[in-house]
C-alpha cells in the first residue's frame, strides 16, 4: 500500500515536474539555436566569401552580378521606415492610452480596446494589400511618382504598430498611483495639466518600453512593407521615392540564390543584422525598465 | 490665467476625442473597404474551388484547407509546450539568474522578426533535415512564433490563481502536481483558452515565416491518394501554400488574369476569419466565466433555495 502510494507520488510529482521543466528549457534551447545558426550562416560572408565588414555596412552598392554587396540601402531603408512609423504612431498611441484611462474610460473599454485588438489581428499581408490597392494609388494621384514609396511604408507600418504602443502605454498609465492624480487636482490643476505634467512623466518608463517595442515590430515587419515600398536598391531621395528594407530583400531574393554562393551568404548576413538589431531592442527595453525600477 | 488653463484643457480633451474617433473610423474604413472590395467571397465555387494557374475564375480551396490544417498542426505542437513552459515559470522556476535568462530568451523569441524565424526554418527543416518545403516545417516555425505569447498567457493565468485556493487544496493533502492539475488549471482555463484562440488568429494570417518553410505551391490534392503521397491533403511532408501566402504571391508574381480579384476576396476571407476568431475568443471567455461562477446553473440553485425556504 505504501509502496503503491509512493509510485503514484513519483508519477504525479516528478514526471510532471520534469516535463514542464523540459518545456522551459526548450524555449532557451530554441532561442539559442536560432541565434547560433543564423549568426553562423551570416558570418560566412566574411569567412568564406571574404567580404569586408566595413564595406558591407557602409557601401550603398548592392549588385550581386558585379559581386558588390553593400547593405547600407537596406539598413537605412529599414531604419527610416520604422522611425517614421514610430514618429506617427507614438503620439497617437499615447493619446489613446490617456483617453482610455483619464478621458473616457467606459467608452474606451467598450469601443477602443476591441478596435485595437482587431487591428492587431489583421494579418500583415492584408495591410500590405490594402496599401497596394488604396494607399499607393492615392499617393500616385496626389503626389506624382509611382506611389510605391517610403511614405507608403511608413503609413502602413504606423497603423500596424499602433496597438502595440497603445496597449503598453495604457498599462503604464493605469499603473500610475491615483494619489498622484489627486494630489495634482488638489493643487488646482486642470485634467490636462495633471495628465501632461504628472501622469505621463510618472508612466515614462512603460511608455518608452511600448515605443521601443513598436520600433522593434516595425523593424522586423516583412511583407506589408515589402508590398508597398517599391524595392528599388537605392537610398531614398525623399519621402515619396521608393527604397528597400532588410526584410523586403530577404523575402524576395533568398529563393533566387544557391546555397553557398556569395550572394546567398550576403543575404544571410542581412538576416543576422536583422536578428542582432531586434536583440538590441530587447536589451534597450531591459535597460529602460531597470532604470525605471531604480527611479 | 485660470480661464486660459481651462480653455487649454478643453482643447486637449477635444483633441483626445478626435484621435479616439479617428482610430475607430480607421478600423471601420479598413474593414468596410476590404469586405466591399472582396464582395462575393462566400461563393462556394471560390471558397472551395481549385485554383487555376492561367485562367480566370479559380478558387482558393486548397489554400484555405492548408491554412486550417497548418493552424491545427501548429496548435497541437505549441499548446502543450506553451502550457508546460507557463506552468514551469509560474510554479517551479526559482527566482535567480537562470530564470532571468529564461525570461530574456522568451523576450528575444517574441521579438524575433517572423522572416528571421522563417529563415531559421529554411536552414533547419528544409535544408539540414532535407524535408524540402513541408507542412510540418511550417507548423514548427509557427510554433516558434507562437510559443512566447502562449507561454506568457499560460504563466500569467496560472500565477493569477489565488494563493488561498491552492492552500485549501494543499490542506486537503493534495500534492503540488495534483493541486496544479485539479485546481489551478481549471481556474486558469478561461484565460488560457482565450489566449489560445487569439494566438490562433495571428497564426492564421502569418505569411512571412511560411514563404521559405511551407512553400509557395500546393500539389493537386486528392483525398484518395496514399498518406505518404504528396498529393494526399493530410500528408504533413508536402508543400502547402496558405491563404496569407497566396495573397502575397498573387500580388508579387500573379499571372492569372483575375489575380487582383482573387487577392481581394482572399483578403476578405482572412479578415472575416480574424473577426470570427475574435468573437469566438470573447464567447469562450464569457461561457467559461459563467461556468466558473456557477451562474449557468443559477436557476437550479435558486429553485432549490426556494424549495428549502418553503419547507422551512
Amino acid at each position: 500500500m505504501k509502496g503503491k502510494k509512493s509510485i503514484n507520488y513519483i508519477k504525479n510529482e516528478y514526471i510532471g515536474r520534469t516535463l514542464v521543466t523540459i518545456c522551459g528549457f526548450l524555449i532557451v534551447l530554441t532561442t539559442l539555436a536560432i541565434i547560433i545558426f543564423i549568426c553562423q550562416k551570416g558570418m560566412q560572408s566574411f569567412l568564406d566569401s571574404k567580404l569586408s565588414l566595413g564595406e558591407f555596412l557602409t557601401s550603398d552598392k548592392w549588385s550581386p552580378n558585379n559581386k558588390s554587396y553593400g547593405a547600407l540601402v537596406f539598413i537605412a531603408g529599414s531604419t527610416a521606415v520604422s522611425l517614421g512609423a514610430v514618429i506617427i504612431s507614438a503620439p497617437i498611441g499615447i493619446a489613446i492610452a490617456i483617453f482610455n484611462n483619464h478621458i473616457a474610460p467606459k467608452f474606451g473599454a467598450r469601443f477602443l480596446k476591441p478596435v485595437l485588438e482587431l487591428l492587431v489581428g489583421i494579418p500583415s499581408v492584408v495591410y500590405g494589400f490594402l496599401g497596394v490597392v488604396i494607399l499607393v494609388p492615392m499617393l500616385r494621384e496626389n503626389f506624382g511618382g509611382v506611389g510605391f514609396s517610403l511614405i507608403a511604408g511608413v503609413i502602413v507600418l504606423s497603423i500596424m504598430i499602433l496597438p502595440t504602443i497603445a496597449s503598453i502605454a495604457d498599462d503604464a498609465i493605469r499603473g500610475v498611483s491615483p494619489a498622484y492624480l489627486e494630489a495634482s487636482y488638489g493643487l488646482g490643476s486642470t485634467r490636462w495639466q495633471a495628465v501632461s505634467r504628472v501622469v505621463v512623466p510618472a508612466a515614462k518608463t512603460g511608455i518608452m518600453t511600448g515605443v521601443v517595442l513598436g520600433l522593434a515590430r516595425a523593424f522586423g515587419e516583412a511583407l506589408a512593407v515589402q508590398m508597398v515600398i517599391g524595392n528599388t536598391v537605392k537610398l531614398p531621395d525623399g519621402l515619396y521615392s521608393p527604397t528597400s528594407t532588410l526584410t523586403g530583400i530577404l523575402s524576395m531574393d533568398m529563393s533566387n540564390t544557391l546555397n553557398g554562393t556569395a550572394w546567398n551568404n550576403a543575404l544571410w548576413t542581412l538576416a543576422m543584422i536583422l536578428l542582432l538589431i531586434s536583440f538590441l531592442f530587447i536589451l534597450i527595453i531591459r535597460v529602460i525598465s531597470k532604470k525605471g525600477a531604480q527611479a | 490665467m485660470r480661464s486660459s488653463a481651462r480653455t487649454v484643457n478643453n482643447i486637449w480633451t477635444g483633441i483626445f476625442y478626435a484621435i479616439a474617433f479617428a482610430v475607430i473610423a480607421l478600423l471601420v474604413y479598413l474593414v468596410v473597404e476590404i469586405i466591399s472590395r472582396g464582395w462575393g467571397f462566400w461563393d462556394p465555387a471560390f471558397l472551395f474551388g481549385r485554383p487555376s494557374n492561367t485562367m480566370a475564375g479559380g478558387g482558393i480551396g486548397p489554400q484555405l484547407f492548408n491554412s486550417f490544417y497548418l493552424l491545427i498542426l501548429s496548435l497541437i505542437i505549441s499548446v502543450p509546450l506553451g502550457l508546460g513552459a507557463g506552468i514551469y515559470l509560474a510554479e517551479y522556476a526559482k527566482q535567480g539568474r537562470f530564470l532571468n535568462f529564461v525570461r530574456l530568451c522568451i523576450e528575444t523569441m517574441a521579438s524575433l522578426p517572423s522572416i528571421v524565424v522563417g529563415l531559421f526554418g529554411l536552414l533547419i527543416f528544409v535544408t539540414l533535415a532535407h524535408w524540402g518545403y513541408t507542412l510540418i516545417g511550417g507548423a514548427l516555425v509557427l510554433t516558434i512564433l507562437n510559443l512566447p505569447g502562449l507561454t506568457r498567457v499560460c504563466e500569467s493565468a496560472i500565477a493569477s490563481v489565488p494563493q488561498n485556493v491552492k492552500e485549501a487544496s494543499y490542506g486537503l493533502g493534495a500534492t503540488k502536481w495534483q493541486t496544479l492539475v485539479k485546481v489551478s488549471l481549471p481556474t486558469a482555463m478561461q484565460e488560457i483558452i482565450t489566449g489560445v484562440i487569439l494566438s490562433a488568429g495571428r497564426v492564421f494570417g502569418e505569411a512571412a515565416a511560411l514563404i521559405y518553410t511551407a512553400g509557395l505551391t500546393t500539389p493537386m490534392l486528392n483525398t484518395a491518394a496514399d498518406l505518404s503521397s504528396p498529393v494526399n491533403p493530410f500528408n504533413i511532408f508536402r508543400p502547402a501554400e496558405t491563404l496569407a501566402v497566396h495573397i502575397w504571391k498573387l500580388n508579387s508574381e500573379g499571372i492569372v488574369p483575375d489575380a487582383a480579384a482573387i487577392a481581394t476576396k482572399s483578403a476578405a476571407v482572412l479578415i472575416v476569419m480574424v473577426l470570427m476568431f475574435n468573437i469566438l475568443a470573447r464567447l469562450a471567455a464569457k461561457t467559461l466565466d459563467k461556468y466558473n461562477k456557477g451562474t449557468s446553473r443559477k436557476k437550479k440553485v435558486q429553485k432549490s433555495v426556494d424549495s428549502v425556504q418553503k419547507t422551512a
